[in-house]
């Protein structure tokens, strides 16, 4: 815990005083700079197994430090070993599903929160219910479903199945946000005679576009960095989104560990691009549920 | 659907409701209905039958279930995954928390270390699983610091090593959580009110002291929050196991979603997959509510 070692002298009363800032003590850099080095480590020393060259790994270990520089594991990782194929199946699920699910839970938080639904207080917490279930009891019969609707191993099936286990939770929040609204933004677009389809479309998707921004970018992480339900919809390996195909990478490639790192690093990047260019968003959609 | 038939209260603010907007919150509900909650109640039925995914389904009532309680691979899983919810949550809830306290006030790198703590969190499980691979890797680094610290008697092959697999798979898994419990908790903090805090320590109060009897009762919402989101997501966990040793070394990482999923894909036991399915439900609804509940008070 932080020293919060502080000479404090706050007059109880005096509300114009502004209370002072502790002096800092060193210990918070003497600890936090090995904590934060060693939380990297691994990222790190992946990195580091990704740029070396195979017989260097061979030869040296791989707990070494590199001694050679070859993308030789870029290479074989994104051509022989499919990754490029497979980050292209998850850009193309990932966007589709962000899209839809946004889609569809947006007009479904408008609904319940701007109209005197009968239930909507249990149609809403319901919703949000079908999310928290652990997906193991949705698996089997997801899986037969597909195949009965003949969409089974294709990449359709697996939007859909990511839109239908997600919109509960992403219906929820974006409810949360538009309940929030000032009422007189509604009543003067009815006044000026827009129906409820005009409103949605010209102030409420407007104005919601701070938590839209939120919610696309952890959706955009959630469903690009999914592996079970990849697995439970996709047979094909030419289908399989990166995270499964990197698992098939791992077999294949036992003893590359340089392939095996340069395909995890290659995975990490999206979501990573993401995370820097939406930090805000992705930190306020993640205490989403949290706030007091 | 509209199950309570009473008057529709007026409220203000609220319109009558148009054929559109029935279509707008009816169309992503039964979507939802189809692709979550039907599935869901087929899983109960199904655990109650045999079935291989090609013959027709065969009824044994509770037969699954009494196998289940006599299969020592079950009784691992589930042994397992009481030691996950306690350690993996224990873990990353009590860094969570340590880290938010350390990093809680604005000041030269703060951002820095803040944003490799949670770094870990854009990375997938999977990929989290083959980061650590690499790791636990038998000349990989972490045998290596061991070696060059001149503790080569701790060097092992950790993934392989029946008695510390666990373990090892649960580090990494912590690694990966403990970002997302220290955001929590920095948003918690930032509504503590820190004149309480001051006027605590003017009384005298130790850090300690102040921490846990003024900090933390302010807390409660943020604590119930991040307790039902560590035992739903502790129950969930299968993409960094089934990464790492997908279960093994003989069966000694099986987790009951990890166990269920070989049941289900691997060996094609499909009812008795869904029977684990239904103990995994059983085990999650109490927190589920838990967490709706708190969620429906806000919603007030």
């Amino acid at each position: 815990m932080s020293a919060l070692a502080t000479p404090v002298a706050v007059g109880t009363g005096t509300g114009a005083r502004r209370r002072p800032r502790p002096a800092r003590s060193p210990w918070l850099h003497v600890t936090m700079i090995p904590v934060t080095l060693l939380w990297l480590s691994p990222i790190v020393f992946v990195l580091f197994v990704a740029v070396r060259s195979y017989d260097d790994i061979a030869g040296r270990g791989l707990g070494a430090f590199p001694a050679s520089f070859s993308t030789e594991g870029f290479a074989t990782a994104l051509t022989e070993g499919g990754v490029l194929l497979a980050l292209g199946n998850s850009v193309v699920v990932t966007a589709f599903a962000v899209f839809a699910s946004l889609a569809l839970s947006s007009v479904a938080a408008y609904a319940l929160s701007r109209f005197a639904i009968p239930g909507r207080r249990t149609i809403l917490l319901t919703m949000l219910a079908g999310n928290l279930l652990p997906p193991q009891i949705l698996l089997v019969p997801v899986a037969s479903i597909t195949e009965a609707i003949g969409i089974a191993d294709t990449r359709t099936a697996l939007v859909v199945v990511q839109v239908g286990f997600g919109i509960g939770f992403y219906t929820f929040v974006l409810h949360g946000f538009m309940r929030s609204l000032p009422t007189e933004v509604f009543e003067a677009a009815r006044l000026d005679g827009a129906g409820p389809g005009g409103i949605f479309w010209r102030i409420v998707l407007p104005l919601s576009r701070p938590s839209l921004a939120a919610l696309a970018a952890l959706a955009t992480t959630w469903i690009f960095n999914d592996l079970i339900w990849a697995m439970t919809v996709l047979r094909t390996e030419s289908k399989f989104p990166i995270t499964a195909a990197l698992l098939n990478l791992q077999g294949g490639y036992a003893s590359a560990w340089n392939v095996v790192a340069a395909g995890s690093l290659i995975a990490a990047v999206p979501t990573a691009i993401v995370f820097f260019m939406f930090q805000k968003q992705f930190v306020s959609g993640l205490l989403v549920g949290a706030n007091k | 659907m509209s199950a309570q038939t009473s008057a529709p209260r007026r409220r203000s603010g609220l319109a009558r409701v148009p054929l559109l907007v029935w279509v707008f919150l009816l169309v992503p509900f039964a979507i939802e209905l189809f692709w979550v909650f039907w599935p869901a109640a087929n899983s109960f039925s199904l655990s109650l039958t045999r079935w291989d995914g090609i013959t027709p389904a065969e009824p044994i009532g509770l037969q699954n279930f009494r196998d289940l309680a006599a299969d020592p691979i079950f009784l691992t899983a589930l042994r397992n995954n009481v030691i996950w919810v306690f350690g993996f949550g224990g873990l990353s809830v009590v860094g969570g928390l340590v880290l938010a306290v350390t990093l809680n006030k604005p000041g030269p790198l703060v951002g820095l270390y803040r944003s490799a703590i949670y770094l870990p969190m854009v990375v997938s499980l999977a990929v989290s699983g083959l980061f650590w691979r690499v790791m636990y890797a038998p000349d990989g680094p972490i045998n290596g610091t061991l070696g060059l610290l001149g503790l080569e008697s701790l060097e092992r092959q950790w993934l392989a090593d029946p008695a510390v697999a666990l373990g090892a798979v649960l580090i990494a898994a912590v690694w990966r959580q403990v970002g997302y419990i220290m955001v929590l908790y920095l948003a918690g903090l930032k509504g503590t009110d820190p004149t309480l805090e001051e006027a605590a320590a003017v009384d005298g109060a130790s850090a300690w002291q102040r921490f846990w009897r003024i900090v933390m009762p302010q807390l409660r919402g943020v604590n119930t929050v991040v307790f039902a989101v560590t035992v739903i997501d502790s129950l969930r966990t299968f993409d960094i196991v089934w990464a790492m040793t997908r279960g093994g070394p003989y069966n000694e990482t099986q987790l009951l979603s990890t166990y269920m999923f070989q049941q289900a894909f691997t060996t094609g036991n499909l009812g008795y997959a869904s029977a684990i399915a239904v103990v995994i439900f059983a085990l999650a609804i109490g927190f589920i509510i838990t967490y709706l509940a708190r969620q429906a008070r806000t919603e007030d």
